[in-house]
């Protein structure tokens, strides 16, 4: 299966362990992604504040030439690109006049054919798969311990007449994700807010205060880990977290949703990019790492004591 | 971003409403939204605030950079030109030129090295091939806000001069 | 020889501004057949129809063309002034340049013309028009009251004590409805059960009352004065005539862990139960869903799984063979009575509907809605009445309490106000205050609507001397925090942001309409709305009926409403019930559908066709009375005259009376000028 892939901007900057672990999840469940030939930035927050028209242009360009390359789906990992696009999609469908105004200013065809994915639609499409290849591996799972919070963030779900790929309330496709991972979502509060987003270079302040917010729901229900879909959710989670002033409560890991999955399908850490977090993940995974084997250990003394009961059992008979 | 607005979404609506720019755009809050749809999502109107927020912002912008405040203004002019330039954002060069824009010298002067041993800070920025075609999308762009501006803005500096490269501290705070 | 009079009303402005009426008079004396026409102001008032009078006497008229506003407005009238001039009613015709001509039309000139031209259609017609009897109808002397909530337990009472008999089904095991649920009543705080529960036990003893319980109405056949309704009769498990209510069956029951409906899910409650202490009438049903028994038999045990409560009876009233029976009543008038359902958050909700994701999809315990609210202050109720909140049974200091949950919210798919919540909440935050006297009841409102009789002041009263906190603004989210329930929301009067910890939420959720009222109103011939709340006749004048004849509704099934408007509606239905069994026949518009047998081939097509039934077999029988075919027969009770069988009829067998085909050419052609 070969999919159209949307890096974004950030996936070779910040968030370049984003891109590693897509690739190398994309690799071992042999989805072929091709990388859309000179793509453009999508425009972020920046180009719909400024003006709607250019909102939807920057965007059209790269999915122009995804339709000039032969697709018909493009992947957008990045959470603010699939807004933007889907946006695009939207709104070269619905608003009267796009359709006719877009190829204008672009200089180029298009059609408005190709669909734009979420990581998360992805991945809980092949959910299954995950599932079975998670089921095969013969060591302990440690991620069987580990209890993860699910954070979309505002631009996965909403605005739902352009996302609409799930509640935009409670949505409950990355759990679907976690689950198949066979690690634990936990139920929590705030899944859909806003972490400051855009604002993390020009307003740091509010970020700190929302996202701290996030981090403390997600530790008061019994978080381990917060799992991120977007690059910039992300950075504001853990790159400031060190400046969120946590009053002295642990540091809160974030992953991103495709190391989570490749953690699951047993891919090497190296290959995941976790050195490249701020929040150190180590200590998160040696502790799994221990439950697990204490768990294994429990669970091999049962077996043996049931072997030995039996063969007891036997032995009188 | 409620907490920190004087205007919350619904008090923007109701100026707009009641046609009363100058509150408006003499408020930061316009600026202060994140476009974080959840305004639009709650509406039981189904009234969509955060669209009405960015033509406010299109607006308040055709009428003059000043009112938003420099750092956001900075920020979007700084992404919008590294775009402009190569086709892609360079991190780093919106950093530095956000830097310059808004004056925050020391903001993450601390953190620079941490990001560049994680190897999250690319030097080179990528230039595109199409960069010819993103700067002239981008030039289509502003012509048309111009037409949209001019019947309404006679006597206004033409939002289309200083569109091309450069700094520019004037009209538009893009 | 044709003599028709053609009477032109200027309606004051409404036609005179824009047609020359005058014009027209003079125009329609040349028509041939036409020996007077005249003009006049307020062909409807009393001189108006006066001149329509003397006119038919005057030139001994055979018919009657009055042209002025529709005939949906005035047609009975001049139809009843010509009867009184001794002229067939049915030769008076209306042409229609009102809401047809002078209301549409800007030019003077063109609008007379068009004017003149319809006028002249009408009499080409009304030259066809036959003479036609009214035709007249027995009317059943007998009531049918669907629901047994208070609307419909007034409406009975009221129909009885008027002399006539009523039929009263009600689909739970008891009598009550919603009131039966609630703790205190607004404005007054009287006890619910103490004011309902006299009425309850008069409609259960009245003597022309005939009470089903745990019963739905299964088929309604007939029309106004003669329906035929089949009622089933749900399998009770329990012979009615022996048990007498001792309780014992149910204390004997092992299955404990059903959800109480009466409790609004608060509670538990046995497989066989009355649903409260004061249930009429007082004996028990056997829910065979969730009884271990039957969900037995249902898997095909050999052996029944359980039987205590038959063990445990001393009157042998414990059936578990019986069937849902049948019963038919002979009814002349029906009063639908079926009331309301709460909204529900959840995520699953019916086409349309949206649930509130935002407050939870209702998975967060101690958010509770109004009816479960009332359930906890009652002192019959799941914590005698204490203020104990679901998850943990502790008492909650902080309440919060929301109000439009669902209504005016267009994006939810309800955009209407449900009236009573302003009501309810303001009491609720009485209730709990006079129970916890040092507790916190935040209220977060839109609007306070206190419209009623001592409502305003009631409102007032739980704010001024309750001290109850109303902040005007809505809540944005709930959810659990802890042991408590984080909600936020805004204070849009003094520009703040309002985070409450509370205890326990209580949404004022939207009223709708009883579930399956779709299929109650298709038996029913009444239509409903896009809320699913059934259509009354006219908004304005005729509230308490339908487009239906002989069907009337009573309380919050027509729109949300309080009991003391239920009341006053289910007062306003007998009074029509009691209005229509005043006379002994029913009268009835004689514009039906005719068969000619002669021609009539048997083929059925308007039987097939006909929206009311109202087409019967007919054998045809040769000289030795041996059955040599098959005819339709209209039944003239029955037919509403829509037409339908006549535009199917293949071999023109069947004419509308009042339309026939040689009216409907006449008007053709005078159209086309031929």
């Amino acid at each position: 299966m070969t999919l159209a892939y949307y890096p974004g901007c950030s996936m070779h900057g910040t968030s370049r362990e984003y891109e590693e672990s897509l690739l190398a999840v994309a690799a071992a469940l042999e989805l072929g992604l091709t990388e859309i030939a000179d793509w453009s930035c999508c425009g972020a927050s920046s180009a719909h504040a400024a003006d709607h028209l250019l909102g939807v242009a920057l965007p059209a360009r790269n999915l122009a030439l995804a339709e000039a390359q032969g697709a018909d789906e493009v992947l957008a990992p990045c959470a603010a690109c699939y807004n933007r696009l889907s946006g695009a999609v939207h709104a070269v469908a619905e608003e009267p006049g796009m359709a006719a105004k877009v190829p204008e200013v672009l200089g180029r065809a298009f059609a408005n054919s190709v669909r734009v994915l979420s990581i998360v639609e992805l991945l809980q499409g092949l959910a299954p798969v995950i599932e079975e290849r998670v089921a095969a591996r013969l060591e302990p799972n440690p991620l069987e311990h580990l209890n993860i919070a699910a954070y979309w963030g505002c631009l996965l779900v909403r605005p739902a007449a352009i996302t609409g790929f799930d509640d935009a309330e409670r949505p409950t496709g990355m759990d679907d994700v976690i689950s198949a991972c066979s690690a634990n979502p936990v139920s929590w509060n705030m899944a859909v807010e806003c972490c400051g987003g855009a604002f993390s270079v020009s307003r740091t302040s509010s970020v700190l205060r929302l996202s701290r917010a996030i981090i403390e729901d997600a530790r008061h229900c019994g978080a381990d880990a917060i799992l991120a879909a977007c690059p910039l959710c992300h950075a504001n989670l853990d790159f400031r977290q060190s400046a969120m002033s946590l009053r002295g409560e642990p540091p809160m890991p974030v992953l991103y949703i495709t190391q989570l999955v490749g953690l699951a399908l047993g891919l090497p850490m190296a290959a995941l990019g976790f050195e490249r977090h701020f929040v150190d993940t180590q200590p998160l995974f040696a502790r799994l790492a221990r439950e697990a084997e204490k768990a294994a250990a429990a669970a091999a003394e049962r077996d043996a004591a049931k072997a030995a009961r039996a063969a007891a059992k036997a032995g009188a008979s | 971003m409620g907490a920190e607005m004087a205007l919350p979404p619904h008090d923007i609506m109701r100026l707009t409403i009641a046609n009363d720019r100058e509150r408006l755009f003499n408020d930061d809050s316009l600026w202060l939204c994140l476009t974080c749809e959840t305004c639009s999502a709650r509406c039981p109107n189904d009234v969509d605030p955060a669209r009405v927020i960015d033509a406010l912002r299109e607006l308040a912008a055709g009428e003059g950079a000043e009112h938003a405040p420099r750092n956001i203004r900075a920020f979007h002019e700084s992404f919008l030109e590294q775009i402009r330039s190569t086709g892609r954002l360079s991190e780093v060069g919106l950093i530095m030129q956000y830097k310059l824009r808004s004056g925050a010298l020391l903001q993450d002067v601390a953190v620079a090295p941490a990001m560049l041993r994680r190897g999250k800070l690319p030097l080179r920025p990528q230039r595109i091939a199409g960069v010819g075609e993103v700067k002239a999308l981008m030039a289509a762009c502003e012509r048309e806000r111009g037409a949209r501006a001019a019947p309404a803005a006679g006597g206004a500096a033409a939002p289309g001069a200083g569109a091309t490269g450069g700094h520019h501290n004037g009209e538009d705070a893009r | 020889m044709s003599r028709i009079g053609v009477f032109i009303c200027h309606c004051g402005e409404n036609i005179a501004r824009t047609v020359d009426c005058g014009a027209v008079a003079e125009a329609l004396r040349e028509h041939p057949g036409v020996v007077v026409a005249e003009d006049y102001k307020y062909m409807c008032s009393d001189p108006g129809q006066q001149l329509i009078k003397k006119a038919i006497a005057d030139n001994d008229l055979t018919g009657v063309v009055v042209c002025a506003c529709s005939p949906h407005m005035h047609e009975k009238t001049f139809r009843r002034a010509a009867a009184q001039a001794g002229l067939n009613p049915f030769v008076v015709e209306m042409a229609n340049i009102r809401e047809h001509c002078s209301w549409i039309h800007d030019d003077r000139g063109e609008a007379t013309a068009k004017a003149i031209d319809t006028a002249r259609t009408i009499v080409e017609k009304v030259k066809h028009n036959k003479p036609l009897q009214t035709i007249r109808i027995p009317v059943t002397k007998r009531a049918l009251v669907i629901g047994g909530g208070i609307a419909g337990i007034q409406a009975a009472l009221d129909i009885a004590d008027g002399g006539h008999e009523v039929v009263l089904v009600e689909k739970e095991a008891s009598i009550g409805g919603h009131m039966s649920q609630l703790s205190e009543t607004f404005p007054t705080l009287d006890c619910s059960q103490c004011i309902l529960t006299p009425r309850m036990v008069e409609a259960y003893q009245h003597p022309r009352i005939k009470l089903y319980t745990w019963s739905e109405v299964e088929k309604v056949d007939g029309y106004i004065g003669n329906f035929s309704v089949t009622i089933r009769r749900k399998a009770r498990s329990v012979d009615e005539d022996l048990c007498n209510g001792c309780g014992d069956c149910q204390a004997a029951c092992p299955s404990r862990r059903i959800d109480s409906e009466f409790d609004a899910g608060l509670s538990r409650r046995p497989a066989i139960y009355t649903p409260f202490p004061q249930a009429v009438p007082n004996m028990p049903v056997l829910d065979r869903e969730h009884c271990t028994l039957f969900k037995g038999r249902r898997k095909g045990l050999a052996k029944d799984a359980c039987g205590k409560c038959k063990e445990t009876c001393l009157k042998g009233a414990i059936d578990y063979d019986g069937q849902d029976t049948f019963v038919t009543e002979e009814i002349g008038a029906i009063v639908v009575a079926t009331g309301f359902q709460l909204y529900d958050i959840g995520r699953e909700q019916p086409a349309g509907l949206k649930g509130y994701g935002e407050y939870g999809y209702g998975e967060v315990p101690d958010v509770i809605d109004g009816l479960q609210f009332e359930r906890l202050a009652s002192a019959s109720g799941p914590t005698g009445g204490e203020m104990l909140r679901p998850s943990d049974g502790a008492e909650p200091k902080t309440v919060v309490f929301v109000k439009c949950v669902g209504s005016r919210d267009p994006e939810k798919g309800m955009s209407y106000c449900s009236k009573i919540c302003c009501m309810y909440t303001a009491k609720h935050t009485m209730l709990y205050k006079h129970k916890v006297h040092d507790g916190r009841a935040v209220v977060f409102y839109m609007d306070i609507r206190a419209a009623g009789k001592g409502y305003d002041e009631f409102s007032r009263r739980a704010i001024e001397e309750d001290g109850a906190e109303y902040i005007r603004g809505r809540v944005s989210r709930i959810f659990r925090d802890g042991d408590k329930v984080k909600v936020w929301g805004y204070d849009t009067l003094s520009h703040r942001q309002v985070v409450v910890d509370a205890d326990m939420v209580v949404l004022a959720t939207a009223v709708r309409p009883q579930p399956g009222i779709g299929e109650l109103a298709q038996k029913l011939s009444v239509s409903y709305d896009q809320d699913g709340f059934l259509n009354e006749a006219h908004p304005k004048l005729r509230p308490v009926e339908t487009n239906t004849a002989g069907v009337y509704l009573a309380g919050a099934c027509q729109a949300p409403r309080d009991i003391p408007e239920s009341v006053a509606m289910a007062g306003a239905t007998a009074a029509k019930v009691l209005g229509l069994f005043s006379a002994d026949e029913l009268e009835r518009d004689p514009s039906v559908a005719l068969v000619d047998e002669r021609t009539c081939i048997g083929c059925f097509n308007c039987e097939h066709v006909c929206p009311y039934g109202a087409i019967e077999h007919r054998d045809v029988c040769d000289m030795e009375g041996h059955v040599c075919g098959h005819v339709a027969y209209v039944n003239p009770g029955v037919c509403q005259g829509c037409g339908t069988c006549v535009a199917v009829c293949p071999s023109k067998s069947v004419e509308l009376a009042g339309f026939t085909d040689d009216q409907v050419y006449a008007e053709i052609n005078a159209l086309a000028g031929w």
